[in-house]
């Protein structure tokens, strides 16, 4: 490669019909996740309504305590498997081989199975609700044997459906993870070694390591409870010589590296975007990556948290809050990087910044409150209350959906060719940062008191919390319009989008915007510098000034 | 890792020293004052657990008052000293990393958690609450390790039997049955914790303790309380369609009382005990959609003295 010219693109197909279709184009498939993912979020957003309108008076008047019951357990597996999973599956799909330069993912074809999938075992989970006696309602532990019970006695329920389709998702995760380390591993551009690779990136690595190593626990856990349930073995079943508290190990050691696998690549947003809006290099760009891995390891380790209460023994108790708060540490350096990079940096609050702002500001509290429940005394007090629930969603919605809007809007320039509209943006970062705090703040102190969580009824002296948590919670629904809004006519009539519009560096900024169907093709530039060189003045690739021209020279012939 | 040149940073000026200190000793009055108003967000202190972990989260909530307020200090005065001027695009100055800060703020952190797990193990030794976890059959109190070190064996072991959804619990020694709990303060008392068919979790916010209880075991719980009053006692572990309603109330009474109730409630016939699921299951028939099909509540347990669940209560 001595001369870097961008070759004419071939026709593509750009009709808003091959998002339909079995596409194996990554960043089709990419925009088919977060779609879909979208999709059900409303779905998932809701089912919360309906909950957080039950909690808004103590009696249980609104719905039916089965239907209460089958309404929670929904709302958390939807938002889980059905909206956070795949949407940062469509992330990765869209960032990771525009990022390291690569053509398209390592297997196309598996990618497109693993993302059609999701409407299959969404359509599972969703047709749950119409079969006799209703959806799951053991909550998304599923925890046996109230899981195992099938009141009406039916071989088709909501529970087996709702197994089938957890085990779908561990299935369709699991070709996603297969997919996204190789293609890490294997396809990136010449010169780009593993520390001159974004964050994002090694983020992304991370989580999909976790997944290839939990993900087996929780299907053959999954798959044993479905035998329990369904063809009536022992496994988890007392009466037979079965121990419940297995499937709880089973369980947790994947469900808590899950909470890893959603948060890191978050981390990593944070990592992308930081600099970009400060305009200085990422802090201490080789403790971060590292940092990932560190969680890595240690998130493999902490799962017995989630059960001090079950009876677990002195020493395992013990071991698992030193591993539990160990993790704050690797997470702390993260942190403080970040707080580093926008220290004395030149900030520009677009809606991207302040998602990342709030995010950040949202995970710092979430953190207080986990360094709380790790250690096993106050844990003993207030598990399974109201406390966890508001410190989960603080780091599941405060965190980490703040950190996925915030890749939305920096990236929809990128992908989509057209521009997202400040104003609206800046709107829903509002209502969404006061709504969140509204809504999950009040859950702390309702924790504190004991106020167990999944309850739909409740004593009158968590009526005023209450009423405060409910009304953030409309309030979160509500700001979901604008960007609903601001999606829609952005894509249908937003401004164009030039190649760069943040002035940011990467490569997946030197490629149009739209990137053509092989992103770079043949031309994959060399990588000569380390990512985030603000400031520096060190081009990140050979040629870069040419490609750039190219690029202007193209936008200004449209 | 490559160090920046710090050297081109212009030393912190002295009034900027004094108001950085000042700051500093402001977050650090503000939390102790939160770490003091941490007591106030619990329920009353009824248990002889419930000072040490009140302790235990009046500190942690100290600890990180400071550590929240210090970060959001710094991205406060970044947002407010740091930001771009309108349609300035420059870059600003490439600060790369500093080693020596990441030690730092590795080793500090790891410290301060691991003083924290340190203190949390302390008071878990102290706790202690945790009985032998044996099968149901094997279940040998010569292991019973519960209570706190310095308490007598309880004279009393009271059986809790968890159900679908109910709470009832018998005092063997008096042949006595209720659904209402009754403990003699200061005194220490051992459950034996039983389930009929799924998890259910023993949990006395008051007494900062809970336990989940297990079917298929017998699980040996100790504690003392120190208050006397009416207390929740509530499921904690989902149990199904009237979780929410599996409550009960722990009576904490002088000893005196304690044994003019007993006496008394040894001398009453057997009667259905609380059940409020029972109720709602029975007024949930009448209804032409009642909802979503449901595991039959049990039927009420027989006992002397159903006592009650919905008198005021002190936490």
């Amino acid at each position: 490669m001595t001369s870097a010219t961008f070759p004419p693109s071939p026709p593509e197909n750009t009709s808003w019909s091959r998002y339909f279709g079995f596409n194996t184009d990554a960043k089709v498939i990419g925009i088919q996740y977060i779609v879909t993912a979208f999709f059900f979020f409303l779905i998932g957003g809701l089912l919360a309504m309906i909950i957080r309108g039950e909690l808004i008076t103590p009696p249980a008047d609104l719905v039916d305590r089965t239907v209460y019951n089958g309404i929670y357990t929904m709302h958390g597996t939807i938002m889980l498997f059905l909206f956070i999973f795949p949407v940062l599956n469509g992330l990765n799909n869209l960032l990771i081989p525009t990022m390291i330069g690569a053509p398209d993912m390592a297997f196309p074809r598996l990618n497109a199975v693993a993302f059609w999938l999701v409407p299959i075992f969404g359509a599972l989970l969703i047709g749950s609700f119409f079969v006799p006696g209703g959806p799951a309602y053991s909550g998304w532990w599923s925890y046996p044997p109230v899981s195992t019970q099938n009141p009406l006695g039916h071989f088709i329920n909501g529970q087996g459906l709702w197994i089938t389709a957890v085990a779908l998702s561990g299935v369709s995760s699991i070709m996603g993870a297969i997919n996204f380390v190789t293609t890490i591993l294997r396809m990136r551009a010449p010169g780009m070694g593993f520390f001159r690779m974004p964050v994002y990136c090694w983020t992304a690595l991370a989580a999909q390591s976790l997944q290839l190593i939990g993900l087996p626990a929780l299907t053959g856990g999954a798959v044993m409870l479905l035998m329990d349930l369904s063809f009536g073995t022992s496994f988890y079943q007392p009466e037979g010589g079965g121990d419940p508290v297995l499937y709880q190990h089973f369980f947790w050691f994947y469900s808590h590296p899950a909470v890893y696998v959603i948060i890191l690549p978050v981390f990593g947003i944070f990592s992308e975007l930081f600099p970009v809006y400060s305009r200085k290099p990422l802090f201490g760009y080789v403790y971060v990556c590292l940092a990932s891995f560190i969680i890595v390891a240690l998130g493999l380790v902490v799962w017995v948290h989630h059960m001090f209460p079950s009876g677990v023994a002195q020493w395992m108790r013990n071991f698992f809050m030193f591993s539990t708060m160990l993790i704050a540490v690797p997470t702390g350096v993260k942190v403080f990087a970040w707080l580093g990079t926008i220290w004395r940096g030149k900030l520009r609050l677009t809606t991207p910044m302040l998602f990342c702002l709030g995010g950040l500001f949202n995970f710092v509290f979430a953190g207080i409150t986990g360094i709380m429940l790790a250690t096993v005394p106050v844990d003993i007090h207030v598990s399974n209350t109201y406390f966890v629930v508001g410190h989960f969603h603080y780091v599941i919605y405060g965190a980490a959906v703040m950190g996925i809007f915030a890749a939305i809007y920096h990236w929809f320039p990128k992908f989509i060719g057209r521009m997202p509209y400040e104003g609206l943006g800046k709107l829903h970062f509002l209502l969404t940062f006061i709504g969140a705090n509204l809504n999950f703040l009040p859950m702390h102190p309702l924790g504190l008191m004991g106020m167990p969580r999944r309850v739909s009824s409740y004593d009158p002296e968590f009526a005023f919390w209450n009423v405060l948590a409910s009304l953030g919670a409309f309030l979160l629904g509500v700001s979901i319009i604008p960007f609903l809004l601001n999606m829609v006519s952005a894509w249908v009539r937003g401004p164009k989008a030039p190649h760069n519009p943040w002035n940011a560096i990467g490569l997946e900024w030197l490629l149009p915007s739209p990137p053509p169907e092989d992103n770079f093709g043949e031309h994959v530039p060399t990588v000569i510098s380390r990512p985030y060189g603000y400031g520096t003045g060190e081009p990140l690739v050979e040629h870069q000034a040419e490609i750039e021209n190219q690029l202007t020279l193209e936008e200004a012939r449209a | 890792m490559s160090n920046s040149s710090d050297r081109s940073r212009p030393p912190i000026s002295s009034a900027g020293l004094a108001g950085l200190l000042a700051w500093i000793g402001l977050l650090v009055a503000l939390s102790w004052w939160m770490a003091q108003q941490a007591y106030r967000w619990l329920p009353v202190q009824a248990s002889t657990a419930a000072p040490l972990v009140d302790g235990l989260f009046s500190f942690e909530t100290g600890i990180g008052t400071f550590v929240f307020g210090g970060v959001v200090s710094v991205m406060a005065w970044v947002l407010i000293k740091h930001r771009a001027e309108k349609y300035d695009e420059s870059d600003a100055e490439p600060i790369e990393g500093n080693t020596r800060l990441e030690v730092i703020w590795t080793v500090i952190p790891l410290l301060l958690v691991m003083a924290i797990a340190v203190y949390a193990m302390r008071v878990n030794t102290k706790l202690g609450v945790l009985g032998p976890m044996e099968h149901i059959h094997l279940a040998n109190p010569v292991e019973d390790q519960g209570g706190y070190a310095a308490d007598r064996l309880p004279a009393e072991q009271v059986e809790v039997i968890a159900r679908q959804w109910s709470w009832e619990f018998s005092y063997p020694s008096v042949n006595v049955s209720t659904t209402e709990l009754h403990l003699p303060v200061d005194q220490p008392v051992s459950f034996r914790l039983v389930s009929d068919d799924v998890i259910h979790g023993f949990y006395i916010p008051a007494f900062r303790l809970k336990q989940d209880v297990i079917p298929g075991r017998a699980i040996n719980f100790n504690l003392t309380p120190t208050r006397q009053g009416r207390y929740r006692l509530r499921d904690s572990q989902f149990s199904g369609t009237w979780f929410a309603a599996n409550q009960a109330d722990v009576v904490v009474e002088s000893p005196e009382a304690y044994q003019a109730w007993l006496k008394n409630a040894a001398s009453q016939p057997l009667q259905p005990g609380l059940s409020d699921a029972v109720i709602e299951y029975g007024e949930r028939k009448q209804l032409k959609n009642p909802g979503w099909a449901t595991v039959p509540p049990a039927p009420p347990p027989q006992v002397n003295v159903p006592g009650s669940n919905s008198l005021p209560h002190d936490a």
